[in-house]
């Protein structure tokens, strides 16, 4: 053991490796912020509670039909997916030629009946979900123990991320999905059908909080107030980076969670804040966020 | 032109003339109504009322959605029950401190928020209200989970008791008179024209020669300052300031209370705060279904009835608000 700065490597790296799990999920959910309001101009305030949602459907799917958790990660992300396009159809839809506060304020209102009834069903206590057995135990990579499990949500994360950027600004489909951002009504002359387009983006935004959800089951609790907890940490993060930019999402994700780790180390009773000031502090500066573009 | 002219003017009449009528029905329902329901639902429903009135300045009328308005009521609510109890002030001097610090934090939230507009000043006046929610969380004057408690009500003027309901129901209905006909007042001032004229085309706005990031800030320092104003009363109305009041799910209270009465009316604040504490207060039995109702009709309202309870009744007697 050594020691950076008066403070014990293994303490170091530790919140070090915290910080990048919750940059994680930071990453995660800004991206599906962004995808969904790069398409729908929505906020979508129920995101908190889509992750939650996919969390309590990995616990509830193992503890009724027994699927494991790599099934849940394949299927979880789906059935939310369909939930999603489901919830757009019934509600979003109308909301379109609507100010975007409505967007928010009815997204709110999902989340507030969401959070509530998990509440009422299961209590605000939380529960714990089995860690896959393939990855339990850890390395010990000499200056500090890596626990598998967190390394394998680290590089999930990642490639999720880095395959979600890829979709959106290298393939074909991809091109469609920017331009119908840029001018739907153009697009929509070339022939190709925008609403569904928008109704899909919105499941797929949702699927990936659930993805997140599955991955955060193992590590925090399962708890209906999980969601509300993260949301609001990550609305800062978007603020931070720009919702104009997918890897300006996926990078201020990260960025700000190992920022939030180290704070823990030098300073804990500011970590919990150290997003929020980080925030106001490139509001002065940059009011257009790190990565946006000012309009 | 003339003729429109006329008509303009004939719309003005009757709006006023309807809000005239409407003012003296609200006071005259508020002085009877202490004698058929409690004084402090009534005195709590005042509170949230000017703090929705408060809120309906930044949103109805600049169109600024803060979601992050617990942040003064809660804090001025910590403040005014601090200098109560641990400075002993009087009841109007630990009210005015209680607005002060609304004031002085709105000043600092709005200088960061109304650099951008429309959903990221709601995320960033949540942000900022969440981090501040930690703060109180952690610092010690606000004493964590347990909150301040007992704050004493004290003497108004040093003689009059506000431990007696007649009295401290008096002394609440002035204050939320005194901050109902201010934000009125506010609203028919040619800098209230200029708030309307932002809401409508801020960039006209500014083209015309109006510096409108000081009349957003001035209009968020006010609102803030009122949010305060309510949040300090209501901390000596129930004696107790607490976590509740500057927490997320408070700033989203208020967000339903202005909505379900009407975004951008001057009555429709009140109406909403006034259905949406009594729904509390009756459904008290069923308490932790209170949120999902609360979502419920956060949802109904977006999709059926955006103009609120006034908004649709001024629709139906073809009232221009």
């Amino acid at each position: 053991m050594f020691e950076i700065f008066g403070i014990p490597s293994t303490a170091l790296f530790g919140q070090l490796l915290i910080g990048l799990i919750n940059g994680s999920f930071y990453a995660l959910l800004s991206l599906g912020l962004a995808v969904i309001f790069g398409m729908l101009n929505i906020i979508n305030f129920a995101h908190g509670a889509q992750y939650m949602l996919g969390a309590f459907a990995a616990f509830l799917l193992l503890q009724y039909t027994g699927l494991n958790y790599w099934w849940a990660l394949i299927v979880v992300p789906i059935i939310l997916g369909v939930v999603g396009v489901i919830t757009e159809r019934l509600f979003l839809q109308w909301l379109y030629r609507l100010d975007h506060l409505y967007g928010l304020l009815l997204t709110f209102g999902l989340a507030l009946v969401i959070e509530g009834v998990f509440r009422n069903e299961f209590g605000s206590s939380g529960l714990p979900y089995r860690m896959p057995s393939a990855l339990t135990g850890g390395q010990n990579l000499g200056f500090m123990f890596l626990p598998n499990y967190r390394a394998w949500v680290i590089v999930a994360s990642l490639v999720v991320c880095f395959g979600t950027w890829f979709l959106i600004e290298r393939t074909r489909l991809g091109a469609y999905l920017r331009a119908a951002t840029e001018n739907p009504t153009l697009v929509r002359a070339f022939g190709i059908n925008v609403p569904r387009m928008i109704t899909l983006t919105y499941g797929f935004g949702v699927a990936l909080a659930a993805f997140a959800g599955v991955m955060a089951a193992p590590i925090y609790n399962v708890s209906p107030q999980m969601g509300s907890e993260i949301i609001i940490v990550v609305f800062a993060v978007v603020v931070i980076g720009g919702m104009g930019s997918i890897l300006g999402a996926i990078v201020s994700g990260f960025a700000l969670g190992i920022i939030e780790g180290l704070t823990k180390v030098f300073f804990p009773e500011a970590s919990n804040v150290v997003i929020f000031v980080i925030m106001a502090i490139v509001l002065l500066v940059r009011p257009a966020g790190l990565f946006g573009q000012s309009s | 032109m003339a003729h429109a002219g006329q008509i303009a003017e004939k719309r003005s009449a009757m709006r006023v003339q309807a809000e005239t009528i409407a003012f003296v029905i609200m006071v005259a329902a508020l002085i009877v109504a202490p004698f058929f329901v409690y004084p402090i639902f009534l005195m709590q429903a005042m509170c949230f009322a000017l703090f929705a009135c408060a809120f309906n300045l930044l949103v109805g009328y600049v169109g600024l959605l803060s979601f992050g308005h617990a942040l003064y009521f809660g804090w001025a609510s910590y403040l005014a029950a601090y200098a109560a109890k641990a400075w002993g002030l009087p009841p109007i001097l630990a009210i005015l401190t209680g607005t002060a610090a609304g004031a002085v934090l709105g000043l600092l939230a709005g200088v960061v928020a109304i650099r951008r507009q429309g959903i990221y000043f709601a995320m960033i006046t949540l942000a900022l209200a969440q981090m501040m929610y930690f703060v109180a969380l952690q610092a010690p004057f606000t004493g964590g989970e347990d909150g301040i408690q007992a704050v004493p009500r004290g003497y108004l003027f040093g003689i009059v008791d506000l431990r007696g309901e007649v009295a401290m129901y008096i002394f609440v209905l002035v204050i939320f008179l005194a901050g109902f006909l201010f934000i009125y007042r506010i609203i028919h001032s040619p800098f209230g024209e200029v708030l309307k004229a932002i809401r409508e085309n801020e960039t006209r706005a500014i083209s015309l020669g109006y510096k409108t990031e000081r009349y957003k800030l001035m209009a968020f320092v006010l609102s803030a300052t009122l949010a305060g104003l309510a949040g300090a009363t209501k901390a000596l109305v129930v004696q107790l300031a607490s976590l509740t009041d500057v927490n997320w799910p408070m700033s989203g209270e208020v967000v339903l209370m202005t909505l379900v009465g009407g975004l951008g009316t001057i009555f429709g604040p009140v109406v909403g705060a006034v259905t949406i504490v009594s729904m509390e207060n009756f459904l008290a039995g069923i308490g932790r279904w209170v949120p999902v109702i609360q979502g419920t009709i956060f949802v109904a309202c977006v999709l059926l009835f955006r103009r609120g309870i006034i908004g649709e009744l001024a629709a139906k007697l073809r009232i221009r608000l």
